[in-house]
């Protein structure tokens, strides 16, 4: 070691100092590194091989995370009134998933066990790949009206104002708190959230779920945009795991955002949106393009030739989907979409009760989905064919950095 | 109720209780092996307190002025073999196979009541399970509930009966629900036996191939949606009484053990959460919190008597369970006039929205209820 090397490091220099260098970034940028974890770095052997996606991290893992196929989304009331009880309820699930995560079975497992007793874990997933589970906890506007938390709630955290158009179901609204399932196996999926809610009995009772079968959205950069159920991609320019600049621009909250316990953490829109299937596939090719702003082959934005061309919007009908939600319309609002088809059975009539359960992260719903949904709610051509029946937003803490945390600890510790 | 389904004592530890046959008809056992038995009004004398395992044979006179009944028992009050109706002054031989371990003799003088205990050791033939007093003690005072749900239940199955025959359409209407809730509390129970449930409160929906629809529900959908009772339900009434009284004198000799009656405290809580929550259980009548209320008094019961030996091993355990069956007590006394009436809400009644808060409040008792036979047994 030199001076000159400590005042000019030359690239052979930082090469040869080795763990020095790499123990004073973490020092420095401890937030980073461990963000790289769950956040931000893509891991290619996890996503090809249904493996374990790291649970613990700067960011909760299931928003900037490769998305996965398939989705159980649940939101949960608060049923209790004991804030210690509620607290070691957030323990539990949080050593829960944990295990889940990781591909292992809930406490003590699902068999042999006490005989007089049930098994901790109920089992369906037993001998299942971790399959890229990913669990994500939001706290809902209602949930700051209990525990004494109402001086925590965030300002960015506001009630979503009724839209033109919403037909909002009460019993598929709302939710204290909610937990987002993402694997590439339903049935992993679906036994993450069955045993959460089992531990949670008493603390918390399901108030909605919802199931969706098909990625509507990529976070993996270069990937094919998945195609909706009416047959379109749409958000191809959504925000990539890999584009660190854009997640901490338009997702992460950062210091100084809102409460310091939300630093790391994001918010969540969910939206079940209906769509009017039939009616959709009784319209003409040509109404459906222009209705997106895209053609229906290949997903490329009108008088372009490839989905990730970027669209002269222009171009396309005053009232086309993706001029309105382009960021170019909306003063370069972005939104991190993550959201699944659903199809749950018919509705009484012979129709399908399918859709899309839009899902968006962001840093702030004022400055996100809210423009962005006065606008398409205005004036959307897909508005004939859509109607949103179901609606949320949470707040979305920060990542449980390691084994010794737990979900919103941040929240309940005085000093975060 | 569902026609099919385990019975109570199917996992339970019956191989700690011995298993034998009994008969209770005369038999000509060696005068040498008999115990006497001297049975008064304030007494119950026997000549010996100890006998080889095996066949076991009671001599016994009743010197009293009342008619009394003689058993022999398990330490949890499970009977081996009984007598009924011993009149004054006459005598009877009771005889019964029994294998080692510790037993009671009772005469219950009037036929009723605890009765008066004179130990019985039943000595070789084999080992015999280690036994916890306070479990045995809940066990029996289980059956004495058990019992007394039974007694009680008759008469007002006879008010529901008389009502039907009389063709009082509104009387036996009143009576329905009512003439449910000892069996409602205790239905585990009542179950074990197998043959009487699927008679007395089998569903239309839960009818196998062949079988005749009896018992309460067919009569409630006569009362209800016919709104018409005719000869062949008056028959199904008298029929009603007569399984009824067959569960009444069945009942002593239930396998109950500890862990069946845990389980069956959380059995209770699943008839809740299946087909009372849902509506399904009184479907006409819509008297389905009664047997809700009926339900969840009958699992608290059992767990009050666990309770001593759970506690002890999972306080925490204990400590969550009396906050959720308060707090469902709670939530259930919202839907009937005051804290002692049986008059509830009819459930056609109750929101989709209160539906759901029951449901949930079922779900955050029922949960820790799952692990009270593991705490109890631990």
């Amino acid at each position: 070691m030199t001076e000159t090397q400590e005042n000019n490091p030359s690239r052979r220099s930082l090469i040869g100092w080795g763990g020095a260098g790499l123990a004073l970034g973490a020092a420095v940028a401890g937030g980073a590194v461990a963000m790289a974890k769950a956040g931000d770095d893509v891991d290619p052997v996890a996503a090809e091989t249904g493996g374990a996606v790291e649970f613990h991290g700067a960011h909760q893992a299931g928003i900037a995370t490769p998305v996965q196929d398939r989705l159980h989304f649940a939101a949960f009331d608060v049923k209790t009134e004991d804030r210690d009880a509620f607290i070691a309820m957030l323990k539990d699930w949080t050593a829960a998933a944990r295990r889940m995560t990781a591909g292992k079975a809930v406490g003590e497992g699902a068999y042999g066990g006490l005989a007089e007793a049930p098994p901790d874990d109920t089992g369906e997933a037993l001998g299942l790949k971790p399959s890229r589970l990913t669990l994500t906890i939001g706290f809902g506007p209602s949930f700051f009206d209990k525990f004494g938390l109402a001086d925590r709630r965030p300002e960015a955290l506001v009630d979503l104002p009724k839209f033109p158009g919403d037909n909002l179901d009460r019993t598929r609204t709302g939710g204290d708190l909610c937990v987002q399932a993402c694997a590439d196996d339903p049935q992993v999926a679906v036994h993450a959230i069955r045993n959460l809610a089992r531990i949670g009995f008493g603390k918390v009772a399901i108030r909605w779920s919802q199931l969706g079968f098909g990625k509507t959205s990529s976070t993996t950069p270069d990937a094919q945009t998945p195609r909706n159920l009416m047959g379109f991609k749409d958000g191809t320019r959504n925000i990539a795991g890999t584009e660190t600049d854009r997640l901490k621009k338009f997702v992460w909250v950062g210091e100084g955002d809102g409460p310091a316990w939300m630093t790391g953490g994001s918010y969540l829109v969910a939206r079940r949106i209906r769509m009017n299937i039939e009616t959709w596939d009784r319209t003409s090719l040509q109404e459906q393009e222009d209705v997106f702003g895209r053609d229906k082959r290949e997903g490329a934005p009108v008088g372009r030739a490839k989905e990730h061309d970027a669209p002269f919007l222009k171009a396309m009908k005053p009232d086309a989907h993706v001029r309105l939600a382009h960021p170019d319309s909306n003063n370069g609002v972005t939104i991190l979409r993550r959201g699944y088809s659903f199809t749950d059975g018919t509705d009484g009539l012979g129709r399908l009760d399918a859709g899309l359960f839009f899902l968006a992260y962001q840093q702030d719903v004022r400055k996100g989905f809210i423009p962005l949904q006065r606008r398409l709610s205005a004036q959307d051509a897909l508005n004939e064919y859509i109607q949103h029946v179901g609606s949320a937003v949470f707040a979305v803490p920060p990542g449980v950095r390691d084994s010794g945390d737990w979900w919103g600890r941040t929240l309940f510790s005085k000093e975060a | 109720m569902r026609a099919v389904r385990l019975t109570v004592t199917a996992a339970a530890t019956a191989a700690a209780l011995t298993a034998l046959s009994a008969c209770t008809a005369k038999s000509d056992a060696k005068d040498g092996d008999a115990i006497q038995v001297t049975a008064a009004d304030s007494k119950c004398e026997t000549s010996a307190k100890s006998v080889p395992a095996g066949h076991v044979t009671l001599k016994i006179e009743n010197k009293g002025s009342k008619a009394t009944e003689v058993e022999i028992l398990f330490p949890d009050d499970r009977i081996v073999s009984e007598k009924e109706n011993i009149g004054p002054g006459t005598k009877y031989t009771l005889t019964a196979e029994v294998k080692a371990g510790a037993y009671e003799i009772a005469c219950r003088p009037g036929m009723k009541g605890h009765g008066v205990r004179q130990k019985l050791t039943v000595t070789g033939g084999g080992t015999t399970a280690a036994r916890n007093p306070k479990l045995d003690a809940a066990v029996a005072q289980y059956r004495t509930y058990a019992q007394d749900q039974a007694d009680e239940t008759l008469p007002k199955a006879e008010t529901f009966v008389k009502a039907v025959k009389a063709g009082d359409l509104d009387a036996a209407k009143k009576a329905y629900g009512l003439s449910r809730l000892g069996w409602e509390r205790t239905e585990p129970v009542a179950e074990s036996f197998g043959d009487i449930d699927p008679k007395v409160d089998v569903r239309e929906d839960g009818l196998e191939d062949g079988q005749k629809w009896t018992g309460w529900h067919r009569l409630e959908k006569a009362l209800w949606q016919d709104k018409k009772i005719g000869a062949e339900e008056k028959a199904l009434a008298d029929q009603l009484l007569k399984d009824l009284k067959d569960w009444q004198g069945r009942v002593g000799k239930a396998e109950i053990t500890p862990t069946s009656m845990a389980n069956g405290a959380k059995e209770l809580l699943d008839e809740v959460a299946t087909g009372k929550v849902t509506g399904e259980e009184d479907r006409y009548a819509h008297t389905d919190l009664v047997d809700f209320k009926g339900n969840v008094e009958g699992a608290q019961k059992a767990y009050e008597l666990l309770k001593p030996v759970a506690a002890k091993n999972d306080p925490a355990l204990a400590g969550e369970l009396d906050r959720q069956f308060a707090a469902l007590d709670t939530l259930l006394d919202k839907y009937r006039k005051d804290k002692t009436s049986y008059d509830f809400v009819s459930y056609d009644k109750v929101t989709k929205e209160q539906r759901k808060e029951l449901s949930d409040a079922v779900n955050a008792l029922a949960e820790p209820l799952s692990k009270l036979a593991a705490a109890v047994v631990k």
